[in-house]
């Protein structure tokens, strides 16, 4: 069961076999995905018509490449801005939460991290219904009351940010709470003694040594804000982003063009997580 | 509290208090109001417990509810069956670099669209696809065979799409565990199942207990999955949610609805930490 353990080589065979074959499995679907990007065909299937690249550059019927598909490269667009507005919410409340858990002691302090926990186990649909249905009874007394349209109440990108933040929030939290733990306090404590006030401390040494983990977390949260697709797809309005673009062109019958973007989204995520790595292997 | 860390703390708790009272409890709130009135006219409700009334006398959202719970439990087990060995080779037999390289790998799949991993599954199991290209040219069938829209290509899907959440606490628990341990049982005589039972199993517990309940909590609110890779007549509870709530505009019963959904979920969370000692803040935190 261990490698110091000794085993028939039979077991050992195939335990190896089924661990090949585990990653068989997780590789082939996205494999394919990426072949067919390059297929000169109007369907990603066999047969096979020859290679291409005019799923990316094409720029004329009946073969427009995404770099000339105006609503995929707008959604694209969309979808980073959603991404990047979320990972930047995330983080900052995701570091003030690490701070006010594990500095502070109050009543109420574990009901209340349960409470944080508890977007984790809400299935993404249900929160995307509750803050459309929160929202619009907002939007309505409003109206009702004071003859004043909140467009931003509506469902729309806003509605989007705040759906996914209510749960990549939490996310956050986690990731910037375990390297908080690990913080060595008195080094705060040294700069106290060195004259600094707290503010200081904190900006100058602990803000530094988060840095890792908040970069992470700004990281992971992108991406699940890019990918998500349950809460997105209850409040989202005209703008759509990236993963409800593709599943709308997947309703009416995909074309490569689906798989070519597919191939994008994987590169650009891979090299993202590289880069969360390499900045985490360094600190 | 000094007044200078009282300050601090008010202005600490304030952003997450925003953000559990704003997007997460009073939204609830709202939405169970919302579940318990019924329409009597234009804009005139009264509260009744109607929806819910709908909700258990038609056979057909019943049988969804139901259906919705057996295939997510049953894709958790799965999951877990599948990713178990996988995750204690990487946590225990492999070592060094070709440890976090396997790990690696496993997570790759996870960094992109749950729709780039469905549309795979798509192109492979769609009745032009390869594996029915592949089986036709092996000559095993001698027509095309359509493998999607059946529950087994549901499985395949959301077994998959769930598969690393299943890994990443399995490799985490499993990798605390002390080799000496193992071999210590093993000394005693225990045979490779016995210590599987004895010692590996309780060990991983939290992990066992983490990845499940994400797993099936994820499994559960899928729409994505099972309506791509089910087609029609894939009957996710979900799907009866969408059609309440952005189609039909039936916000009240589709409240009921999903109101329904995070109660099955809670309740099953909530018995599966219980039956296993385990609580929330552990498995989660």
């Amino acid at each position: 069961m261990i490698p110091s353990i000794p085993q028939s080589r039979f077991v050992r065979f195939i335990y190896t076999a089924y661990v090949v074959l585990f990653f068989v499995y997780l590789a082939v679907p996205l494999i394919v995905v990426a072949i067919f990007a390059f297929n000169d065909s109007q369907f990603p299937s066999l047969p096979w018509e020859g290679f291409t690249l005019a799923w990316f550059f094409g720029d004329a019927r009946p073969i427009i490449g995404i770099f000339h598909e105006r609503t995929i490269l707008s959604s694209i667009l969309t979808s980073t801005i959603v991404g990047v507005s979320v990972s930047i919410l995330s983080v900052a409340v995701g570091t003030t939460n690490a701070f006010l858990f594990n500095r502070y002691q109050f009543p109420g302090r574990g009901f209340l991290y349960v409470l944080m926990l508890l977007p984790l186990v809400v299935p993404g649909i249900v929160l995307g219904i509750s803050i459309l249905v929160f929202s619009s009874t907002i939007a309505n007394a409003v109206w009702s009351g004071f003859s004043l349209e909140l467009e931003t109440l509506r469902p729309g990108l806003g509605l989007v940010v705040l759906g996914q933040f209510s749960f990549i929030a939490t996310i956050a939290t986690l990731v910037i709470s375990a390297r908080l733990q690990k913080f060595d306090q008195t080094l705060e404590d040294a700069a106290l003694n060195l004259g600094a006030d707290r503010l200081t401390a904190v900006r100058t040494i602990t803000l530094p040594y988060l840095a890792p983990a908040m970069i992470g977390a700004g990281v992971v949260a992108f991406l699940m804000s890019f990918e998500n697709f349950n809460t997105t797809l209850m409040l989202v309005g005209s703008d759509a982003p990236l993963t409800i673009t593709m599943f709308d062109r997947m309703k009416e019958g995909s074309t490569p063009i689906l798989n070519a973007v597919s191939l994008l989204l994987m590169v650009g995520s891979s090299l993202l997580a590289l880069m969360m790595i390499l900045v985490q292997r360094r600190s | 509290m000094k007044t200078e860390t009282k300050i601090g703390f008010i202005l600490l708790i304030t952003p997450l208090l925003l953000w559990l009272v704003l997007l997460i409890i009073i939204p609830h709130i709202d939405m169970f109001l919302v579940s318990i009135r019924e329409r009597v006219g234009v804009r005139q409700y009264q509260s009744s417990l109607a929806n819910y009334g709908t909700f258990f006398e038609e056979p057909l959202y019943i049988w969804t509810f139901v259906r919705t719970a057996t295939m997510s439990i049953l894709a958790t087990l799965i999951t877990l069956v599948i990713a178990f060995p996988a995750s204690y080779y990487i946590a225990k037999m492999a070592k060094g670099r070709t440890q976090s390289v396997l790990f690696l790998l496993c997570l790759v799949p996870f960094w992109v669209s749950e729709i780039v991993r469905t549309f795979g599954w798509m192109i492979l199991l769609r009745e032009t696809g390869l594996v029915s290209s592949v089986l036709q040219w092996t000559g095993i069938v001698s027509g095309p065979v359509e493998m999607l829209y059946n529950d087994t290509a549901i499985m395949i899907g959301l077994v998959y799409t769930s598969m690393l959440f299943m890994v990443v606490p399995l490799v985490t628990t499993l990798e605390s565990l002390d080799d000496q341990i193992i071999e210590a049982a093993y000394d005693l005589g225990g045979s490779g199942l016995s210590i599987l039972r004895e010692v590996i199993i309780p060990h991983a517990a939290p992990g066992i207990v983490a990845g499940s309940i994400v797993v099936f909590m994820l499994t559960l609110g899928n729409y994505l999955t099972p309506t791509m890779l089910g087609g029609k007549d894939s009957l996710w509870f979900t799907e009866l949610i969408y059609l309440q709530f952005i189609v039909r505009f039936n916000w009240e019963l589709g409240a009921a609805f999903g109101f329904m959904l995070l109660l099955l979920s809670s309740i099953i969370v909530w018995s599966v930490l219980r039956l296993t000692g385990q609580t929330l803040e552990k498995t989660m935190g």
